[in-house]
């Protein structure tokens, strides 16, 4: 047998997901990129094509893949070949200093009064260059979940700080698995290596008052002892309160071990809350929701600022309709929809006030607080090289947790890696 | 085979050598070069072109962002990878991968291939059932896995504790010296069908007559075994391993989907997607993918060579 008679090797194909809706005349199609974390894909397809129905446009649904990073380089791929392939992105809120030329100015193709509703700091975030290149459809931060029937089973109180959690969480854990309950575990969070890790770490770090990685300047700041102390706090609760698998957890893997009802304690977004309280959970009307705890009494409470906003791609076809689509789903009605059914935080002061958010999630509005001093990542003086940064940021982290190096030797490493990525705080 | 070949060919190769070509032999050979031109026009157009535009660009320093504007770096980019201590952790990763699978592969496949290969009723059913693993898309298992591998309700843990086999959980993904070889057994598991499939196909080329006269010898079934079967099978069976080194050498949606950008199973595919596309970085990612291709090209070169050298010199075969 010779090499002459090699078979071809096989290819695949891989088919992106479409829900084509019944053909209107005149109607054009718009593609629009849901997220795909928790309950946001079926609530964005059901928006999506309220709007179609209402304007007798076709919608088409693309998924996107679950990791945050992937959704981006997804993006980033599709833009830079100039591709219309979906009109309307769902871009995260540090995207657009990296995305903006391929967006189109929504200060201009949006209706009038519409930016104006929304919280100007989540608007600032969305603008480049004097440019709207997206409108907020959430704001997020990370949030404390906890069992409640378990605390109180062990008289422990909610706690204010980590070194607190920690001892509470030790204390359920060994009283629970003494009495059979062998897979429970303290605490859960994100901490595979991608973006959730670091905003998990970017808040224990802030918590302890350790600073942002880098600061406004753009000096790099992450090789401090407070940072250190965070650090190597978070890496003791591995195998002792936290199980190893979180180093491979993203925000759906957390959410399976507590809503499972695996975890006494969880790191989450918001989203995470109406899924706990769905009609399946184990865990429904048993969990409580808070702030994340500061690093000791001299600390603060924060919480990573996420939220995500409708941006409309230049090169789409139909930039109108697709301007309008983003519209809508950014708009008032949606928000509120989206603040009842999937538990995420409107960007519209006036909802804060709204009756039935309100009734259903009272968190909402008790966490404002948490919601407004939420800790930006580095993202806007990093500029491009922000995913360099976030990812040397989540190894140095991840190689911690593992135990590969402690604390001190990784941030120190860090800060030379970031040193020269940052052409030393000039970036 | 070939003591039963052997004779005839000779002469027919003679034959060939000596004479020239007549003119329906030419005219058969151009048109025979007509009908391979489109296929090698495709090629150059799906293969050629992004291999000769990815190494262009790895002497540059061009960005995702923008790709028109962009200057010649020379060998910097390579130099940069040189010293890059997650490039190399990326390369000892595929290397041990590699390794790994295919050595479990071929065994497996071996086993499997000569059970498949005895007359048991029901033969056909067994050949289908051991393909199912080949025939699921690489993503749809690798994700089916994850959830097998879950440290908390994955079923994986759950079938070995009760077994004794583990006192506690694994994290068969998260825990950085189990996830590489989680990824093996992944690959093991999907790959292993390809295997006994090549080595069936060259088993079932070997003249039953040969087995008939070591039984009426009564030579003893291991000796038959290694002085029979496997001489006779080596020449399928260099191929399958080196379809599925070259294949080991490149991977990337295993580890990328059950382990992520993570460092503990990233390979050589997956650093280079991850310079290219999370970083923006085509010049650097570029020269990551060329070591990788070369890399690759050295293997297959010297597989070939070392395959024609074994078994093309013997004789010509079908």
């Amino acid at each position: 047998m010779s090499p002459k008679s090699w078979p071809v090797a096989v290819a695949a194909v891989v088919a992106a997901v479409s829900f084509p809706l019944p053909t209107h005349a005149q109607a054009v199609t718009v593609s629009v990129a849901c997220g795909s974390v928790g309950a946001e894909y079926d609530f964005c397809k059901t928006g999506a094509e309220a709007w179609g129905k209402k304007t007798g446009n076709q919608v088409r649904v693309v998924s996107v893949p679950k990791d945050s990073n992937e959704q981006l380089a997804l993006y980033q791929q599709l833009l830079s070949q100039k591709s219309g392939e979906i009109d309307v992105l769902r871009i995260d809120i540090i995207w657009p200093g990296l995305l903006a030329p391929h967006l189109v100015d929504m200060g201009q193709a949006a209706p009038k009064g519409l930016a104006e509703q929304n919280f100007p700091a989540i608007v600032q975030a969305n603008t480049v260059n004097g440019r709207l290149v997206a409108l907020p459809q959430f704001t997020d931060a990370g949030l404390l979940y906890y069992r409640k029937d378990l605390l109180e089973k062990y008289h422990q109180q909610v706690p204010t700080t980590w070194q607190e959690l920690t001892q509470a969480a030790k204390v359920v854990q060994d009283g629970e698995r003494k009495a059979g309950n062998a897979n429970l575990w303290g605490l859960v969070f994100e901490g595979r290596a991608y973006e959730g890790l670091t905003c998990n770490a970017l808040e224990w770090i802030d918590s302890f008052g350790g600073g942002t990685i880098v600061d406004a300047s753009g000096k790099v700041t992450v090789n401090n002892p407070k940072a250190a102390a965070a650090l190597t706090l978070a890496a003791s609760w591995l195998k002792a309160i936290t199980p190893e698998g979180v180093l491979n957890y993203a925000e759906e893997e957390a959410r399976g071990a507590f809503q499972s009802g695996n975890a006494v304690f969880m790191r989450n977004w918001p989203y995470a809350w109406a899924l706990s309280q769905s009609a399946d959970s184990p865990v429904k009307e048993k969990v409580g929701v808070t702030a994340l705890p500061k690093g000791g009494p001299g600390g603060k409470n924060t919480g990573a600022l996420g939220g995500w906003s409708w941006a409309v791609n230049a090169y789409s076809k139909n930039v109108k309709a697709a301007a309008e689509l983003a519209a809508y789903l950014a708009g008032p009605e949606e928000q509120k929809r989206a603040a009842i059914e999937i538990s995420v935080n409107p960007t519209m002061p006036a909802l804060y006030k709204d009756q039935a958010i309100l009734q259903k999630n009272p968190f909402i509005a008790e966490l404002l607080p948490t919601f407004q001093s939420a800790v930006a990542r580095p993202s806007r003086v990093t500029g491009t090289k922000y995913n360099q940064v976030s990812s040397a940021f989540w190894n140095a982290v991840h190689d911690t947790l593992t135990g590969k190096g402690t604390a001190e030797e990784n941030l120190a490493n860090l800060e030379k890696t970031l040193n020269r990525l940052g052409h030393n705080g000039k970036w | 085979m070939e003591a039963v070949e052997r004779e005839p060919r000779p002469l027919r190769r003679e034959v060939e050598e000596v004479e020239a070509p007549s003119r329906l032999t030419r005219q058969r050979r151009r048109s025979a070069y007509w009908m391979v031109l489109p296929m090698a026009l495709v090629l150059a157009a799906v293969a050629g072109w992004p291999l000769a535009r990815t190494i262009y660009f790895s002497f540059t320093d061009a960005n995702l962002g923008n790709l028109e504007s962009y200057q010649r770096v020379g060998l910097d980019n390579f130099r940069a990878l040189g010293v890059d201590a997650d490039w190399w952790n990326a390369v000892w990763n595929t290397v041990r991968f590699a390794l790994l699978s295919v050595s479990i592969e071929t065994v497996l496949g071996l086993v499997v291939a000569l059970t498949l290969n005895a007359h048991l009723p029901g033969r056909g059913l067994l050949r289908a059932a051991v393909l199912i693993p080949w025939a699921i898309p690489t993503v749809v298992s690798a994700q089916m896995w994850n959830w097998m591998y879950n440290d908390l309700y994955g079923v994986l843990n759950h079938i070995f504790l009760g077994l004794g086999l583990i006192h506690a959980p694994l994290a068969w993904t998260a825990n950085p010296s189990l996830a590489l070889t989680a990824v093996v057994l992944v690959d093991v598991w999907k790959t292993t069908p390809f295997m006994t499939l090549l080595i069936l196909a060259a088993l079932q080329q070997v003249p039953l007559e040969i087995y008939e006269a070591t039984r009426i010898d009564g030579v003893h079934p291991a000796k038959v075994f290694f002085r029979v079967t496997l001489p006779l099978i080596r020449a399928g069976l260099l191929v399958a391993i080196i379809f599925r080194t070259l294949d080991a050498l490149r991977i990337f949606d295993l580890p990328f989907i059950l382990t992520g950008n993570s460092k503990s199973a990233a390979t050589m595919a997956v650093y280079a997607r991850q310079q290219l596309i999370d970083f923006q970085d085509v010049g650097y990612g570029s020269a990551a993918s060329t070591f990788l291709f070369l890399v690759v090209a050295i293997f297959s070169v010297v597989y070939i060579t070392v395959g024609r050298v074994r078994f093309d010199g013997g004789g010509r075969s079908t």
